[in-house]
Order: C-alpha cells, then sequence, then structure tokens
C-alpha cells in the first residue's frame, strides 16, 4: 500500500502511526480452518469485526470497500443463516454476489466439483464462499483456485466463521477469552463448529470443558487440552459461557442413545443445570435449535441467552474476514 | 527534526479555533464536533472542552474512521488491508453543523473519505473542516475553514502532530522522509 496518498494518518504496516500493531494482515489467501490461524490473526479478526460491527447500527448500512470485487457463494449444502449471513456481510462491503446452490447447479448433471469451480474461477471472482458436505473440500479448492476461498462450513471438518462469531459474542460481553471456562454439550461427533470452537477456544487460553454421550464424543479431543465428560452437571459448574450444538436428527440412524426424550433428561440444558454456571453465565447456539431436546426452551428464550446475538455478531465478523482476504495473501505481495 | 509547533503553541492555536467557531456559527445550537481517526479524535475533545469554556455549551464529539472508504483501499491487487478501527458517532447528523476534525491537510483525500463517509449517516445542514496544519500539495478541491498553521513543504517531508494522547507529547514535527529516494 502506498501511504503518500492519504492525509496524514496513514496506516502504516510499521506500526508507528498508533500503538505497535501486533498482526495487521492475514498470511494465507484463504480462511480454511481455525486450525491454520495463529493467536494474532485471531485477534486481528476480532478487532477488525468490532468496527464492522457498528455500520450495521448506521442509517445506511453499507460502506464501499470491496466495491468491484465479485464474492460467488457456493453452497453445495444447505445453509440457511450462513448463507444470508455471508450474502448480507457482502453487500454492506460493497461487493457484487452471486449465489450457486447445489440443487440448481450443474453438480446433478455430475460435474466435478474441480470443474464447476475452474468454470466459476474462469469468471474472475475475487473470493469464493463455500460449503460442502465433504471434510476437506475447503482445503482441495484452496489449493485449485487462485481466488481466495472462505470455508463456510464442510462436512465433519471445520467451520471457522462459526467459531470466529462464537468467540467475539464471549469477547463482546467478558471482555476477555483467556481464563474463561467455556462448556460445550451435545453431539461432539458430528460438529464442525465444535471443532473449530475447541480450536479457537484452547488458542485464545479459554478451559474447554466437553460433554455429550459416550457414543457421540470422537477420539482425539483428549489430547487437545480440553476436559471431557459424560455429567452435564460437572460441565457447566461454575461455567461462564455454555454452548449447545445441535444434536443433527438427520444423523442419528445409526442409534447413539436410545431417544429423544432420554437424551434431554440426561444431556438437555435445562433452567435448573443453568443455575450451576456463573450468575453472568452466556447461553449459547450455533442454530438451528432442537427445542425440547439439547435446550429447554425456557433456556432458549431465558435472560442469559445470547443465541441472537451470536445471528447478529456473525455478519460483523464475516465482514471482517472478507475485508481482511480482499487484499490477497502476504507471500503473493513478496512474490 | 524541527520542531515547528510546541505544546504551549498549539494550546494556543486550539483556543483561537474554538473562538472562531463560535464567531463564525454565531452560537452552538445545532453543532457538533467529529474527529477523523486517529489524531482527530482528542483535538475535537480538546476544542469541545474550550468551546465549553468559552459558551457553557456541551457540544457532542463523534469519531469517524475513514478506512473502509479510503480511494487506495483496493488498488494494490494484493498485500495486507489497513486496520479498521470504529466509527462511532453517537447523535444524528442531520440537520446539524458538522465540524470536521483532523490533525493534517495534505492531499485531501481523506477528507474526500470522511465526507463521503459523513454523509452515509444523514445529511448536516453543513460540514466545515479543521486542521492543525495545511501542508499544501492539495489533490482534490478541498479547504479547510480553520487551520492551526500553514506549512509549505515538500513531498520528501513530512509533517507530524503529536499528542499527548496519542504520543504523549504536544508538538508538530516536521522531518525528511528516511529512504525517499528509493521510491
Amino acid at each position: 500500500m502506498n501511504p503518500e496518498t492519504t492525509d496524514a494518518t496513514p496506516s502504516l504496516p510499521t506500526g508507528t502511526d498508533d500503538q505497535p500493531i501486533p498482526a495487521n494482515r492475514l498470511r494465507s489467501k484463504d480462511l480454511v480452518g481455525i486450525a491454520e490461524l495463529s493467536v494474532e490473526e485471531i485477534s486481528l479478526i476480532l478487532d477488525t469485526a468490532v468496527a464492522m460491527k457498528e455500520i450495521a447500527s448506521r442509517p445506511i448500512k453499507k460502506v464501499p470497500a470491496l466495491r468491484g470485487k465479485t464474492v460467488v457463494n457456493l453452497f453445495f449444502e444447505a445453509s440457511t443463516r450462513t448463507r444470508t449471513s455471508f450474502e448480507i456481510a457482502e453487500k454492506r462491503l460493497s461487493a457484487d454476489t452471486l449465489n450457486i446452490a447445489a440443487g440448481t447447479s450443474s453438480v446433478v448433471k455430475g460435474e466435478t466439483l474441480a470443474d464447476t469451480v475452474h468454470n466459476i474461477e474462469a469468471m474472475s471472482p475475487d473470493l469464493l464462499v463455500v460449503r460442502h458436505s465433504s471434510s476437506g473440500a475447503c482445503h482441495f479448492l484452496s489449493r485449485i483456485c487462485r481466488a481466495g476461498v472462505i470455508n463456510a462450513g464442510d462436512g465433519m471438518h471445520e467451520h471457522p466463521t462459526q467459531a470466529l462469531l462464537d468467540a467475539f459474542t464471549i469477547r463482546e460481553r467478558k471482555q476477555r477469552l483467556a481464563g474463561l471456562k467455556v462448556a460445550i454439550c451435545g453431539d461432539l461427533l458430528h460438529s464442525r463448529v465444535l471443532r473449530s470452537n475447541v480450536l479457537l477456544l484452547t488458542k485464545m487460553g479459554a478451559d474447554v470443558w466437553l460433554c455429550g454421550p459416550p457414543t457421540l464424543v470422537p477420539t482425539g479431543f483428549a489430547r487437545s487440552g480440553v476436559h471431557i465428560t459424560s455429567s452435564v452437571d460437572e460441565a457447566v459448574e461454575g461455567a461462564d459461557a455454555v454452548m449447545m450444538l445441535r444434536i443433527q436428527l438427520e444423523r442419528m440412524l445409526g442409534g447413539y442413545f436410545p431417544s429423544l426424550r432420554e437424551y434431554f433428561n440426561v444431556f438437555g440444558m435445562t433452567p435448573e443445570r443453568v443455575r450451576r454456571a456463573k450468575p453472568d453465565v452466556l447461553i449459547m447456539h450455533p442454530g438451528p435449535m432442537n427445542r425440547g431436546v439439547e435446550i429447554a426452551s425456557e433456556v432458549a428464550d431465558g435472560p442469559y441467552s445470547v443465541i441472537l446475538d451470536q445471528v447478529a455478531n456473525g455478519v460483523a465478523v464475516r465482514m471482517a474476514v472478507l475485508y481482511l482476504l480482499s487484499g490477497g495473501a502476504e507471500h503473493e505481495a513478496v512474490a | 527534526m524541527p520542531v515547528v509547533m510546541d505544546a504551549d503553541r498549539m494550546s494556543r492555536t486550539l483556543t483561537r479555533i474554538a473562538h472562531e467557531i463560535v464567531e463564525r456559527n454565531r452560537g452552538l445550537d445545532r453543532l457538533a464536533l467529529v474527529g477523523v481517526r486517529t489524531r482527530g479524535v482528542p483535538i475535537a475533545s480538546r476544542l469541545a472542552l474550550r468551546l465549553r469554556e468559552i459558551t457553557g455549551q456541551d457540544v457532542p464529539v463523534g469519531a469517524l474512521d475513514i478506512t473502509l472508504y479510503r480511494d487506495d483501499l483496493m488498488h494494490n491487487p494484493v498485500g495486507p488491508q489497513p486496520l479498521v478501527r470504529s466509527t462511532d458517532i453517537p447523535f444524528s447528523i442531520d440537520n446539524r453543523v458538522i465540524v470536521l476534525v483532523d490533525d493534517v491537510l495534505y492531499t485531501g483525500r481523506t477528507v474526500r473519505a470522511a465526507l463521503d463517509e459523513l454523509i452515509d449517516f444523514g445529511r448536516p445542514k453543513s460540514i466545515q473542516l479543521v486542521v492543525i496544519v495545511d501542508r499544501g500539495h492539495r489533490e482534490l478541491p478541498i479547504k479547510a475553514d480553520y487551520v492551526g498553521k500553514n506549512l509549505p513543504t515538500s513531498h520528501t517531508e513530512s509533517v507530524a502532530v503529536r499528542l499527548v494522547e496519542t504520543d504523549g507529547c504536544d508538538e508538530v514535527i516536521i522531518e525528511k522522509i528516511a529512504g525517499e529516494e528509493a521510491v
């Protein structure tokens, strides 16, 4: 960037303009997962999202930052919340957006993922937002695409923007992440939200407790420094935030637990269980909720629930990611 | 690294500008100050204090971050994006006189971005511009209404306004840009 083109306060990469800046860029052109992000990059995204959130309160909810950029939303798997959130974020930054859903694309005619994306790339988009049912699809695309690829959920792998908006919501209320006790309860096995959240929260120094039926606890998490328990009471005890994960009814044919009612009785978040947490606990859910399965309606609609804040913050966090990635990658700038 | 304005001079300059704002606007009823980040914000707060000393009236103060409106934002095909900070205008700007405050007026591009951003918040009655230093070299048809000091400079020099709030001391310095020959 050329600092000579602004008046007196250019954001010099040296950080001499203000306080020293730990990170002012993302190293990659893509956001495939939280695993690839450093603590500084996560902080940069969350800090940028604070500024982006203010835009939603303006009379004209639009800034010209991504004017002339084309963003393609490529959803090979159903999504309302995430796709809408990305689309609003793109429009608020003045990007041109295009939505392609699997059902209406040539995927149904048998085209491969690589061919579909190469065809889209031939029309020179700047960023691709991709959701796919296969774990690793975004990583694969990030290697074959020139455009930046943002993972909007791939199989059982990661859903990085969801974890970022969860962290933003906690940080907004608690002013920090380090040292907080965060309990995450539900279907731990199939959840990409969980995987991204565990990676992000442990990187940021939170004390993470996972709770779910033993049949839905994946192996491997024990090594990541989190606590795993099958007792909701133990997980929630003294927690600063409680995240409920959706019981993915479409994946429950494997007989992981006897019945939904029994699941609710043993693992459901009830007002009685919430009382074990800190008095100012945050109740979170990435949606869509199954009321009466993983969470009681009184809790979902209760005073501690920040579930709708999460949705609002999702737009700000996605704006931050889109903005930061639209500049391209560091290694390209050097080359 | 010559100092062209010290703390005492800066204080008197701000007092003079505050008086000029009162004189020109015949009162402060529909007036608000908006500082351009970073250093325009503390300067706007100081002007608000002086305006209260002079008239006894409180003037609302806002902060504007123009990063997302910069005209060079997407001109480098690749590279890091400038850091975005929060804009905070906690009042309606409709039908108000907005006094925009920045530290240095140079090419005018920051002010252009600030004007565009302000208009997205409403329709002010008018917008006036305060700068501590006007160093010339305008690239856009923009002029300040209140100037602390006109400072003729060359492109190979940089002007830095330092403030207690952001830099630990009040002064304006002028210096050669290191490595300018290499550019």
